[in-house]
């Protein structure tokens, strides 16, 4: 895609909006339709155009596998973490209302974790399964 | 603080190990992390158990959802006792896993083979305890997926086909699963399994109940292997490496078996009315084949992996004709017998495993002459191999006495004599190997052969002998099965 | 029979029966994993369909709103595809791997090297 320029330059404009929108939908998802899934997705897609049209080495240096490896387990780690806080301050396993002083922004918190657990798990799973394929045969394992 | 949240610590234990193992790049240290989680799993399953016989049913409510609406995990004597059988071959095969994984499989993969190890044993907990409908699919399809990569991880290359078959036969059978919980859905509003229960008698003969009972079943028979469905399994035990092999034949079919039960018992009650078909012609004709055809297809295989693989079809069988004649006393032997055959088989595979180390290959005709250089490890395989013909003294003896005592009692002749048929199909397939690792001399030429080490040997023995104890001392496994027959047809225990 | 107004589920049929027979009578595993995704989609489908209820908005407390979609269809269905992303993905791994050591993806040709290594 080395002489693609419009593809290149668009890509490149794309990106932050890409990348913003994902977010959008990451934290207004307890306000609207939204949530951890849909926005991992968003953010992963946003990485793989960038592989498809920049090479996958380039986007490799963003997100280096072993970074991302940490970051799939991070995300499903928070997601047990907040279930365990749970546990910890009295209440039943995954149970929001205990972690903070009133139900409803225990409510709020718990989901806003979780569904941030969920979406750094999936992003970081999409970007993997993308990588692993397109990388396959082109450093010759 | 512990002992009340035990339902929910079952699960979320080896969940939360699992991404560990795969930060931790050392596979020895994985290895570790495993082996300690998998026994704090055994010691909450067994607690958890002794905990249901006391006090009656453990409901446990996730985040603090009550039942109908949110997911409620909820333990009674069945699912207590799956619980155990699934936490406590899990805890033996560990210590085993660790020479033979390094072994079988390359260094680089064994963080991964592990964190898919614990995925797998998550879901199979997952499935026993989860009083959700929905939430089943979810753990069915963890553990399935984990052992479709575990199953891939085999040396041969033929290990990827037969992963690949399960994985499409067994994606068919799980969404089947689904369909089926959909229709419920469509019909009930509800996905807790007990509210379930309330919710479909009244509605009477209803066509979308029924066709949710026939993709329900058609699911689970796909994923427990039932005959005419069980093409996927031969090569899948096959390829699969020794400890995913024995650890997947000791607990993945007997976990669908129990998903069978919950859907036919539970959720749908015994007496359900299915048109002309009644449980009893269903499931008892299938079990029948899956016996003859079964066995007699063992004899002829020249692979003792796929020979003990063709017998657990056989022995899938037994369960499913002690389950199809929902009599008490069949469901006890039915139930007796998932305990029984975990035991047995995990603990043959295990053995075939240590040849597996030393030898290997496990085709019959490199056996020869192992009585004398493996000693132990061959008289676990003759142990374990009683057991499945089911000589008295032994664990397999006290499943087909069950067996034949259920028969009799609906005067059914002809099934009595079909388990003693079974079991002299399997002296047949037992005793090839014997006389094979007996009383042939080693081929002149073979490489010296070594015991296993006793990291293997150990947990093989273990096993093997659980299945001999237990064909002693029935307390424990018939006492909790005929508890957990007498709660499925209904009663109070 | 209401046939215009099952149209949702007429499509679940017939997607169900196109997905599964493509699993069946193809050779090729990669056409294999396309039916099975096809047939992950009818359930998916079946689940939405179930969800709807005529009249009914987004499940979002808004003022003068009485009537609902009902929502929980939509998540199991979420966690169906998420699962069916997982089966597709690790499916066509396998097919790479199989792909590198068969060095052909169809299956009469792997039939018959398996049963040469045999």
């Amino acid at each position: 895609m080395r002489r693609h320029l419009v593809l290149r330059v668009t890509t490149k404009l794309l990106m932050p909006f890409i990348l913003l929108f994902a977010l959008y939908v990451q934290f207004h998802g307890d306000f609207g339709p939204g949530g951890g899934f849909q926005a991992g997705v968003i953010f992963g897609a946003g990485f793989i155009l960038y592989a498809l049209v920049y090479g996958v080495e380039n986007a490799r240096q963003v997100a280096p596998d072993p970074v991302i490896r940490v970051i799939i387990a991070a995300g499903l780690l928070l997601y047990v973490g907040v279930g365990f806080a749970g546990l910890f301050l009295g209440g039943k396993f995954l149970d929001y209302n205990v972690l903070a002083s009133d139900p409803v922004s225990g409510q709020h918190l718990g989901i806003l974790l979780v569904e941030f657990g969920v979406g750094t798990t999936v992003a970081a799973t999409m970007i993997t399964i993308f990588f692993t394929f397109a990388g396959r045969g082109q450093d010759g394992s | 603080m512990i002992a009340a949240h035990l339902p929910a610590l079952q699960i979320v234990v080896p969940l939360l190990a699992a991404p560990l193992c795969l930060l931790l790049r050392r596979g020895a240290l994985a290895w570790g992390l495993a082996l300690v989680v998998s026994w704090a799993t055994l010691a909450m399953s067994a607690m958890l158990l002794s905990q249901v016989l006391q006090d009656g049913v453990i409901s446990y409510a996730l985040g603090d959802w009550a039942a109908p609406w949110g997911i409620e995990y909820r333990v009674d004597s069945v699912n207590a006792f799956v619980l155990l059988i699934v936490a406590a071959v899990g805890a033996v095969i560990l210590p085993y896993a660790r020479r033979s994984v390094a072994h079988e499989i390359p260094a680089e993969q064994h963080s991964a083979f592990y964190t898919a190890f614990l995925l797998c044993l998550t879901g199979l907990l997952g499935v026993a305890i989860t009083g959700d409908a929905f939430n089943l699919f979810v753990f069915l399809e963890i553990s399935s997926l984990s052992s479709y990569v575990l199953i891939a991880l085999g040396r041969d290359r033929r290990a990827l086909t037969a992963a690949f078959q399960y994985l499409v036969m067994g994606t068919i059978g799980a969404t089947f699963i689904v369909i089926g919980i959909g229709l419920l859905y469509m019909v009930t509003g509800t996905l807790n399994m007990a509210d379930l229960a309330l919710r479909l008698p009244p509605l009477g003969p209803n066509r979308t109940v029924l066709v949710a009972f026939a993709f329900l079943t058609v699911g689970a028979s796909l994923k427990l292997a039932l005959f005419p469905l069980h093409i996927w399994l031969p090569n899948a035990y096959t390829y699969a490496p020794s400890a995913v092999t024995g650890f997947l034949a000791a607990t993945a079919t007997k976990v669908a078996v129990y998903i069978l039960l919950r859907f036919f018992f539970t959720v749908f009650g015994f007496s359900f009315y299915i048109g002309a078909l009644t449980l009893q012609n269903l499931l008892i004709p299938l079990a029948v084949l899956a016996v003859l055809v079964c066995s007699t297809v063992a004899i002829f295989q020249d692979n003792i992996k796929r020979m003990l693989a063709y017998s657990s079809l056989a022995q899938i069988g037994y369960m499913i004709l002690g389950i199809g004649m929902a009599t008490p006393t069949g469901l006890t032997a039915g139930i007796v017998h998932l305990f029984n055959h975990a035991m047995m088989k995990g603990g043959l595979f295990l053995a075939l495993g240590c040849v597996a180390l030393r030898v290997g290959s496990v085709r019959l005709e490199s056996m020869q002459g192992l009585g004398r250089t493996m000693p132990w490890t061959m008289f676990a395989f003759v142990l374990g191999g009683l057991s499945l013909i089911g000589v008295p003294l032994t664990a397999g003896f006290i499943s087909k006495w069950y067996l034949v005592q259920a028969a009799l009692e609906q005067d059914s002749w002809m099934l009595a004599i079909l388990v003693l048929v079974g079991s002299l199909l399997s002296i047949i397939y037992v005793w090839r190997v014997v006389e094979v690792a007996y009383l042939r001399p080693a081929p002149p030429g073979a490489a010296a052969v070594r015991e296993a080490p006793l990291s293997m040997l150990i947990p093989t023995w273990v096993l093997i002998g659980a299945s001999i104890y237990f064909g002693i001392d029935t307390s424990l496994t018939v006492g909790v099965a005929r508890q957990a027959a007498i709660m499925l047809m209904g009663g109070t225990p | 029979m209401d046939v215009p107004g099952l149209f949702n589920y007429w499509i679940v049929i017939v997607l169900m029966m196109t997905g599964f027979y493509v699993v069946i009578s193809r050779g090729n595993l990669i056409k294999k994993i396309v039916g099975l995704n096809i047939f992950q989609t009818s359930v998916f489908i079946l689940y939405i369909s179930m969800g709807k209820i005529i009249g009914g908005t987004a499940p979002i407390v808004a003022p003068g709103v009485t009537v609902y979609s009902n929502p929980l269809p939509h998540v199991l269905i979420l966690t169906a595809i998420v699962v069916g992303v997982a089966t597709t993905a690790l499916g066509l791994a396998l097919i790479v791997r199989i792909k590198e050591a068969f060095g052909t993806v169809e299956e009469s040709e792997i039939l018959q090297q398996r049963d040469d290594d045999a």
